[in-house]
């Protein structure tokens, strides 16, 4: 995973909320078996019309949003399902970091592990957010992990709550499998005592 | 003295700590992992770059359910896309030694269905699935979370996840529910009432006399829609329905180890006294049948109310948004919710695919007629629910009555298979999502029970079933 340290980058305005994981890729887009190459479909609905055309009027298809490295929403972004295609699309496409007031719980997850930063924030600050965003290239926002701050382009401070362990993947890029197969024992010594605790629990073969 | 009651999340929970980590996040031990093709492959590519096993296969299961067609299947997948997903998943479970439900068993199904038929899924366990609806096993009294695909790397990895514990939330049932009414309107009622977001961070448990009494069809149809409140997992306690489900499914206990497994499930139900974070009490006699109008599930009613007016919104991105959802489904404020016409009608899905759902259809559509110009399907959830519904005449019941009878699996509910809603068209469905081209592009989705969907192709409109004789 890519480490996540400082970012400066443009910040796309989409003030929708709900955005759904069928919006950001919609399921006809999940059947490849990799990880990369669904940027062209992000938002798809959203981003082109029913002959594959772009609609001028949505803001990644204008400039300097074409190379926006930031995005902010309204209320409960990525909810829907678990498909982890949709932080995929974001990062292909080049997003790094989402601002919302809040997040669907397994997108927020998802993002973690793809070295995208979710930031939460109240209301009132992503308007103002929102409005920097709207500025484009000329106003470009800092997300600074390691201090914990998103840096307006006024230079404001505004502080950012992140828990501590998944900030410290993100900035270390660390493979969290690889961390927890170290704790190899604790899991081997729990195993042992569900076998005797629960002998009644089967295992599965599908035969 | 501190508060020790716990809840039933905090049962299962505080039972598969591995161990606790410094900022509070745990090492979660897994014991069930279900498994399909669209969010996988990306997940045993990552093992076998890192050279890694599935640390516990007999804990894992897989199965097909999202891309497989759900007519004819004598010719194998048509769609390239979808049968090199098909494929790639048949030669990871071969290369892990994953245990596997092919294509042409009657076990296979949507995975969500299978687990709790087969007596995978287990009171006291932790399921997980890459997969949001994986919430429908929390029927069981399990703590069922659906997770993304590196997640599903880990836990093939692992059998662990790292988690912070969820907060509690109890959603109160009270009383009988009326006639007419079902477990899917009880939970769109619920969804209406705290909305999409309103169970974000929180396990939900469903407790009450009308939660109680529901048999374990409405329950997992309760459970599975947890996801549409923003909940991580819904839960209900395990009681005699529940043991009575479990009982003689082949993957379940038998004999003395049921008994035994049975002894340790009564432990589970919260204790008197647990505390929750949130609590919200709905009365079952208020549920009317439900119906969603716009393009997310909080936006539902009652089937005999009207479509809502955009200027009587306050906040101006709200009415914005609901005037955006009323162009989508090409509605009007003040049009009647019963005389909307439907062009499609789907009965399947996780959400309403079992046997129970299927006999709710039906016992409506029996002796009557899909609509003219309505194209009506049943999908059943798997191939064994198909034979079940098979063995009682079902298929009968609703191809006389003009409804197509389908092979089992995810179908219409995201048309990820050749099962998709035309643009523009409108489909009355069982399903759980009511997203903008979910169904297929541009379609538009109205969410309802089996009964009500079944009301809604005889009559080519959504419908009160309570008015059907
Ligand atoms: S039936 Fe629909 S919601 Fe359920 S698992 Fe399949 S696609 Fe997902």
């Amino acid at each position: 995973m890519q480490p996540f340290t400082v970012l400066t980058g443009i910040a796309a305005p989409l003030p929708l909320a709900n955005v759904d994981t069928d919006k950001i890729i919609p399921a006809r887009f999940l059947k490849t078996i990799k990880r990369t190459g669904l940027g062209v479909h992000l938002f798809d609905t959203l981003r082109f019309d029913g002959n594959g055309a772009e609609r001028p009027d949505f803001v990644l298809n204008t400039e300097p949003y074409r190379h926006a490295e930031v995005l902010i929403a309204h209320e409960n972004f990525g909810c829907g399902s678990s498909r982890e295609h949709a932080p995929w699309a974001l990062l292909d496409f080049g997003i790094r970091c989402v601002i919302a007031p809040s997040f669907a719980d397994i997108f927020h997850t998802n993002c973690f592990k793809n070295g995208i930063l979710p930031i939460a924030l109240p209301r009132e600050v992503c308007d103002q957010l929102m409005e920097d965003a709207r500025m484009g290239g000329n106003a470009r926002l800092t997300i600074d992990l390691s201090r914990q701050v998103v840096v307006r382009p006024n230079g404001e401070e505004i502080p950012f709550a992140v828990d501590a362990l998944r900030r410290q993947m993100l900035l270390n890029g660390l493979d969290e499998i690889g961390q927890t197969m170290q704790r190899g024992p604790a899991i081997d010594a729990y195993e042992t005592r569900l076998r005797q605790q629960a002998p009644w629990m089967p295992g599965i073969n599908a035969t | 003295m501190a508060n020790t009651a716990k809840t039933l999340f905090d049962k299962v929970w505080d039972s598969h700590v591995v161990e606790r980590l410094d900022d509070g996040t745990c090492v979660l031990y897994i014991d069930r992992h279900l498994v399909h093709e669209v969010t996988s492959p990306q997940a045993f590519e990552g093992l076998r770059l890192a050279g890694r096993a599935v640390r516990r296969p007999d804990a894992t299961i897989a199965v097909v359910d999202h891309n497989i067609q759900t007519s004819d299947r004598s010719q194998g997948i048509a769609e390239p896309e979808s049968r090199i997903q098909v494929e790639t998943l048949e030669a990871n479970v071969a290369e892990f030694g994953v245990p596997y439900f092919p294509v042409r068993d009657a076990r296979q199904g949507i995975v969500h269905i299978i687990g709790p038929e087969q007596g995978i899924s287990l009171p006291g366990m932790t399921i997980v699935c890459g997969d949001s609806h994986t919430s429908t096993h929390g029927a069981m009294g399990a703590l069922a979370f659906g997770i993304g695909t590196s997640e599903v790397e880990h836990v093939l990895a692992t059998q662990t996840l790292l988690q912070k514990p969820a907060k509690n939330m109890l959603v109160q049932v009270d009383g009988e529910l009326p006639l007419g009414c079902t477990a899917k309107d009880i939970v769109l009622a619920i969804i209406g009432e705290i909305g999409t977001a309103g169970g974000t961070g929180h396990v939900i448990e469903y407790a009450g006399e009308a939660i109680r009494e529901l048999d374990m069809a409405g329950r997992m149809t309760i459970c599975n829609m947890s996801i549409e409140a923003g909940a991580r997992a819904g839960m209900i306690a395990p009681d005699d329905t529940t043991f009575a489900y479990i009982q003689g499914r082949p993957y379940a206990p038998k004999g003395e180890a049921f008994d035994r497994a049975v002894e340790y499930w009564r432990t589970l139900p919260s204790d008197p006294g647990a505390q929750y974070d949130r609590v919200v009490t709905l009365h079952a006699s208020e549920i009317a049948p439900m119906v969603t109008w716009g393009t997310s599930p909080e936006t539902v009613l009652p089937i005999t109310g009207a479509v809502p007016d955009p200027a009587s919104v306050a906040d101006e991105a709200a009415r914005v948004q609901m005037q955006r959802m009323l162009d989508y489904m090409a509605l009007t404020p003040g049009q009647e919710l019963a005389s909307i016409p439907v062009d499609v009608v789907f009965i399947g899905s996780c959400t309403n695919g079992r046997i129970e759902d299927i006999r709710a259809a039906a016992q409506v559509a029996r002796g009557k007629h899909v609509a003219p110009g309505v194209r009506a399907m049943v999908v059943p959830g798997s191939g064994l629910v198909k034979q079940q519904a098979e063995a009682e005449g079902l298929d009968r019941v609703m191809l006389d009555a003009g409804f197509e009878w389908r092979e089992a699996g995810c179908s219409m509910c995201l048309g990820m298979n050749p099962d998709k809603l035309k643009p523009g068209q409108r489909c009355a469905s069982t399903s759980n999502r009511n997203f903008e081209g979910r169904q297929g592009p541009g379609g538009r989705t109205h969410l309802l029970s089996p009964a009500m969907a079944a009301a809604a192709a005889v009559t080519g409109r959504l419908t009160d079933v309570r008015e059907m004789a």
